[in-house]
């Protein structure tokens, strides 16, 4: 029997606390979660740093990805199989692209893609397409078949069914990190009845599309959607947790970029601080290592980098207010001047972060949007634009929501002896005289 | 502080103004690529690479006073252009010098058509591919746009003509 259609002796289940069970027959997926490659993604936080906030939120990329595959065998094997828009010959390429979608994800993945300015999206058809253990899986199947993954992760795949399935606006992807995320966080947003989704979910050409009857359905999945980006993912303090992890690496790269002389030479960092990033040294960078280090940072001689691994390993995060750049943004000028002033760096420890999200947006041909829009398939046959039938969704379709803070460390600020006129001048700028909250 | 934000309305201001949100994203996808120091994260959408985080910016930059943003009814849809105020030319007084090299280039892009620079955008999205598998992806992710073989030539020339005003 050829390899990509072998099939296991006895179906293998892992328990799933999102999906009660999640389903493997095929050997060549078997083969892939044995990988360690996708073994490594059991030590990157699915939430980088959400774990600071919401304490149940330490589940990995491991977890994350076995959902989404779950999810698009689900879609095949139950909603799409024996229908002429879908040809059953792309099953094992979506299962694997599902599978393997986030393998190339770096540690605590957004802070780490800003610093070393990476696409994890890159990565991860670099790690299928080189010399790998998924890459040798994949092989297996056919010489070409690693390609045709990678294909559908950077979207240029010529089925495009397929490749919606994974990325779109309503996705395996989303559906899964959004229950996943919910349930771990403990929040009670995020939920939304995907079984409802996938009995009506139907192939058509270019996309898969929800049949009219499950609208209310999809309005609930992107009503949670939006409920989970501004209670979880845009939480003001795990966003502080991350402005000093983007501040940790940017320092270090800084250090070396000085020939600063490490206590212990980060050399898993060698390729990341140089130009060219070796995929094998990227692979080998996980949160364990990266918090090893951080660990080791804190004894640093250099003071910027020992205390801002302090604070993140010890949770001493930076405090934050409300800032509106087009209001305040001579606030900010006045602020940097003090800051050095007061003797702190105001490129390590004043910062604004934005959050921005779009629930949902449509485009309509001419317009110069850039989102695909979920279709409705209605009785007759015709496809219609989500918003054009949902009020809900029209009331927040192309409406994007923005939230600025501006993080300082107030310890640093109140405690420090020198300069005391200057951070209390700071103090008062940012409305934090003592006393007032 | 707010450097990014900086280098946009200075972008706006060398190109005179820019009309067309699309044209703007590939604008600066396209000096992006070509090494000058954005930091905007883009992805393939599509219309090609694309920045949310540029279109989060600019609209920051129309509240903060610094872009105007001005819309036009087209019938089918509406276009919008890009001018830096008076407030925006202040702002960015004391950023700097541009990098020697970007106002040529901008000049050369601007000349464009938003349908041409979207295609130079996709095929350097590819650009660490062989020649023929970005042409392959670029007929791949746009086959609705059926890109001419002419079109796509005139592309790698005018890439080779913005390296080349780089290098100069």
């Amino acid at each position: 029997m050829q390899y990509a259609n072998e099939k296991l002796k006895e179906e293998k289940v892992f328990k799933d606390p999102v999906h009660r069970y999640i389903h493997v027959h095929d050997q060549v997926i078997w083969d892939l979660i044995a990988t360690k490659e996708f073994q490594r993604l059991r030590r990157i936080h699915q939430l980088g740093t959400t774990y600071l906030v919401f304490h149940g939120a330490e589940h990995s990329r491991f977890n994350h990805s076995l959902g989404v595959y779950e999810i698009v065998r689900r879609i095949i094997d139950d909603s799409f199989s024996g229908r002429p828009q879908w040809n059953d010959s792309e099953r094992l390429v979506t299962l694997c692209a599902a599978l393997l979608h986030d393998l190339g994800h770096g540690p605590f993945s957004h802070a780490f893609e800003k610093v070393f300015d990476l696409d994890h999206e890159y990565y991860t058809q670099q790690i299928l397409l080189g010399d790998t253990e998924v890459n040798a899986v994949l092989r297996r199947v056919d010489e070409g078949f690693p390609r045709k993954v990678a294909d559908v992760i950077g979207k240029t795949y010529p089925d495009k069914l397929v490749v919606s399935l994974i990325s779109s606006q309503i996705d395996a992807d989303r559906m899964d990190y959004l229950q996943r995320d919910a349930y771990f966080t403990g929040v009670s947003y995020g939920h939304f009845d995907m079984e409802r989704i996938l009995r009506v979910m139907r192939p058509a050409e270019d996309q898969a599309v929800i049949k009219m009857s499950g609208m209310h359905a999809v309005e609930d999945y992107i009503m949670s959607r939006y409920q989970m980006y501004w209670q979880v993912y845009f939480h003001p303090v795990s966003r502080s947790a991350e402005v000093i992890l983007v501040k940790i690496l940017q320092r270090a790269k800084f250090l070396s970029e000085e020939g600063y002389t490490f206590k212990q030479d980060p050399v898993h960092f060698r390729s990341f601080f140089g130009k060219s990033i070796d995929l094998q040294e990227y692979l080998d960078l996980d949160e364990y290592i990266l918090m090893t280090y951080f660990q080791m940072w804190e004894k640093e001689d250099d003071e910027i980098l020992a205390d801002l691994c302090d604070r993140f390993i010890n949770r001493r995060l930076f405090q934050y207010i409300d800032f509106n750049p087009a209001r305040e943004y001579r606030k900010l000028g006045e602020l940097e001047m003090l800051f050095r002033k007061a003797g702190i760096d105001p490129d390590y420890y004043l910062v604004v972060d934005s959050s921005s999200d779009l629930p949902y947006d449509f485009y309509r041909p001419g317009e110069e949007e850039e989102r695909l829009p979920i279709h409705l398939l209605m009785p007759d046959g015709e496809l219609r634009e989500l918003s054009r039938e949902s009020d809900i969704v029209d009331a927040i379709s192309g409406k994007r929501r923005t939230d600025h803070k501006l993080y300082f460390p107030e310890n640093l600020l109140r405690e420090g002896r020198k300069k005391k006129v200057f951070r209390q001048q700071i103090l008062d700028i940012l409305g934090r005289t003592e006393g007032r909250e | 502080m707010l450097r990014e934000h900086a280098k946009i309305v200075q972008f706006v201001s060398m190109a005179n103004g820019v009309t067309g949100r699309k044209k703007l994203q590939k604008m600066i996808y396209i000096a992006k690529k070509m090494d000058f120091p954005f930091q905007e994260k883009y992805e393939l959408h599509i219309y090609g690479p694309y920045s949310e985080e540029l279109t989060l910016r600019v609209e920051e930059l129309c509240e903060m006073g610094f872009l105007d943003e001005a819309q036009e009814d087209k019938g089918s849809y509406m276009q919008y252009s890009y001018e830096v105020t008076e407030e925006g030319s202040r702002f960015i007084r004391d950023t700097g010098d541009a990098p020697s090299g970007l106002g040529d280039c901008i000049v050369r892009m601007k000349e464009k058509s938003s349908r041409f620079l979207e295609l130079v955008s996709t095929l350097l999205y590819f650009d660490h591919l062989p020649k023929e598998e970005q042409i392959a992806n670029l007929h791949i992710v746009k086959n609705k746009l059926n890109f001419s073989e002419a079109e796509i030539e005139d592309a790698f020339s005018f890439m080779e003509e913005l390296s080349g005003c780089i290098r100069q």
